[in-house]
């Protein structure tokens, strides 16, 4: 199966909710939509289940032009970030109901329900009521109609988003076995960028109405191909500062450093670099070599993890270190940078080197 | 555990005075009248459960009794599918909603004689604008003042327009708590608009349509001053309903003690089918 979205937008009245958008979505693997709120992610899912109609463009599944088909005969299911079941319904007939809309044999919506049921743990629910059950088995209910319909794409739409730590945790584990090898291309919106990377697949990032970068997961977060993508695909929030370069040396207020490869190329001029919080240690390593002085404003515990947030002439930079650092809030503290873990955008984002 | 505080009973002694004056000591006089004859110069006779006995036999109870129910029957046959489709058929959103809402509040808002006396001139034959169209216009005799069935039609109809609204705001408040999310997965699934009613709407709507239910009967099964306005009863005694005749014999005849029988009987009955009407909607709500 795959969805083919060709030059999509959608606009309600003068508004672009979704400036034209080009993707590819495959079956086998996890597709996520990775965005912040406001990104376009519920936009683009309602484009793709029909829900919406599309201002220009045209959407294909498998091939066939599907842009003006209602979202039943797509034959898609949809899965929201509130836990949306009948509630007057048992769980069985919860997950029967759009079987039974087919008009499907009383046989086959048994096997079905029973299986998907299975699935996801249900089996011992399926007489009781969507109100008895907890926030995690009411998803799991949604999911497992979903699932037993056999439809031809998944949407999820932060399936995840209501469920307390816990569960969310072990439905996020599942779900990929849950989902795999049933043909159907799954799509899972989210706004935790953690979540895309534990999911793996490909990942689609997505910032004010249109994709920034599209690839394999892991690629998309290592290789940003723009400062947008850089910014969508990190939590902390990834640094972001100007440096100028002159020669083979890159300035940034009192802190420098050499440029290798593709950088030292570059003409020389201003250009705006971004690194990771976790390449910014409050220690010196072999590797983390640039000395910078800042002021620490907020420091976090996090298990293992400690984070500093410093402020750095007129910008607040993260830094994200593995185990316990005594930071005193207020005091300046010397953090140092891997100059080879910076990548750097030109004036118009785009990455150069 | 401890002891209880029995300085609750302070908290609560503002409510319990607020009860007994508006509505124990008052219904505890009418009790009072019930079982006794009353003359002038406060002499009193016990009577005992006689009143009771008489109002219960009696033809003209029976008869409003029935007229009555008749009437609160027609109003929620009416008005609350009425309010339903209407409730349904108002957009959720964009610049028709306030419009619609205050429509829809306005007719809430007028005094209750007021309506009355509206709609007697307006279906008034000879110059009501309603009556004189049906009259001269169509042909069609309609006169209340004559004819029963036209009376019936009146008093219905001025209810139906009068508090169609209440339904409709209650069921709109209901449809409006309903996430888009319900919606679309009936899209999705291809439900009909018949199942998205049955099995979406109607049940987030029972809340809100058990309480319209229960306002529409309590205030249609005690109505008095519309009908009373409009018709003061008749032709005859024809749009006579409970309350209207119970205060043809409370002051018109000033019989007190069968009048106060009378309207414990008629509070036991709003009462009653209260509770009954509150049992079955609510009857599988408690898993």
């Amino acid at each position: 199966m795959i969805i083919e979205l060709r030059q999509v937008t959608k606009r309600v009245g003068a508004i672009t909710h979704i400036k034209e958008t080009s993707l590819k979505l495959q079956s086998g693997h996890f597709n996520v939509l990775l965005g912040e709120t406001g990104a376009g992610k519920t936009s683009l899912i309602k484009l793709m289940a029909g829900l919406d109609p599309c201002a220009s463009g045209s959407i294909l599944m498998d091939g066939e032009d599907v842009t003006n088909v209602s979202p039943q005969r797509r034959n898609i299911s949809l899965v929201h970030q509130f836990f949306v079941n009948y509630p007057h319904m048992s769980v069985f007939e919860n997950i029967a109901s759009p079987l039974r809309v087919a008009g499907m044999t009383k046989s086959e919506i048994d096997d079905r329900v029973t299986e998907a049921a299975r699935l996801l743990q249900l089996a011992p629910m399926l007489s009781r009521r969507p109100q008895e059950l907890s926030g995690g088995q009411q998803q799991r209910t949604a999911l497992a109609r979903a699932i037993a319909k056999e439809s031809r794409a998944v949407f999820l739409d932060e399936p995840l988003a209501n469920l307390d730590y816990k569960l969310r945790e072990e439905l996020r584990d599942q779900l990929p076995a849950i989902l795999a090898g049933r043909g159907a291309v799954v799509v899972y919106a989210t706004s935790e960028p953690e979540e895309a990377l534990l999911l793996g697949g490909n990942t689609a990032l997505m910032h004010d109405g249109a994709v920034a970068q599209f690839g394999a997961t892991a690629q998309v977060y290592r290789n940003p191909e723009n400062l947008t993508a850089a910014k969508a695909f990190s939590d902390p929030p990834i640094n972001v500062a100007e440096i100028e370069k002159r020669g083979k040396v890159a300035h940034m207020g009192d802190a420098t450093w050499d440029l290798t490869m593709d950088a030292a190329g570059l003409l020389d001029g201003r250009y705006t670099v971004a690194i990771r919080p976790s390449n910014v240690l409050p220690h010196r390593t072999e590797k983390a070599t640039v000395s910078l002085t800042g002021t620490v404003q907020v420091t976090e515990l996090s298990g293992s993890e400690s984070s500093a947030r410093f402020v750095l002439g007129d910008t607040s930079w993260v830094s994200l270190a593995h185990g316990v650092h005594p930071y005193e809030v207020g005091e300046p503290h010397e953090f140092f940078m891997d100059p080879s873990r910076c990548r750097y955008f030109a004036a118009d984002g785009s990455l150069v080197a | 555990m401890k002891t209880l505080n029995q300085r609750a009973w302070f908290f609560v002694l503002p409510v319990l005075v607020l009860v007994a004056f508006n509505a124990l000591i008052p219904i505890m006089t009418v009790v009072n009248y019930s079982v006794q004859e009353t003359f002038g110069d406060n002499l009193f006779f016990w009577q005992g459960l006689d009143w009771f006995q008489q109002i219960l036999r009696s033809d003209r109870f029976h008869a409003a009794l029935g007229r009555q129910f008749l009437f609160t029957g027609l109003i929620l046959a009416i008005e609350i599918p009425l309010g339903i489709i209407i409730a349904l058929s108002m957009p959720r959103q964009g610049f028709w909603v306030p419009v619609c809402l205050v429509t829809m509040a306005l007719p809430m808002l007028i005094p209750w004689n007021v309506v009355g006396s509206m709609w007697n001139i307006f279906t008034l034959p000879d110059i009501g604008l309603l009556g004189y169209f049906l009259n001269h216009t169509l042909g069609i005799p309609y006169d209340m003042t004559q004819s029963p069935i036209a009376a019936w039609i009146t008093i219905v109809v001025m209810d139906v327009w009068h508090w169609t609204s209440l339904v409709v705001l209650l069921c709109y408040a209901g449809l409006m708590s309903i996430p888009d999310a319900y919606y679309q997965a009936a899209k999705i699934d291809g439900a009909s608009s018949w199942a998205v009613f049955r099995y979406i709407q109607l049940p987030k709507m029972k809340t809100v349509l058990t309480i319209a239910i229960l306002l529409r009967f309590m205030d249609s099964f005690n109505i008095y001053t519309e009908p009373f306005t409009l018709t003061g009863g008749g032709p005859g005694n024809s749009t006579t309903l409970l309350s209207i005749d119970l205060v043809k014999i409370a002051l018109g005849q000033f019989d007190l003690g069968p009048a106060a029988a009378m309207s414990l009987i008629y509070f036991a009955i709003t009462l009653l089918v209260s509770w009954v009407f509150y049992t079955v909607m609510t009857k599988g709500d408690t898993n």
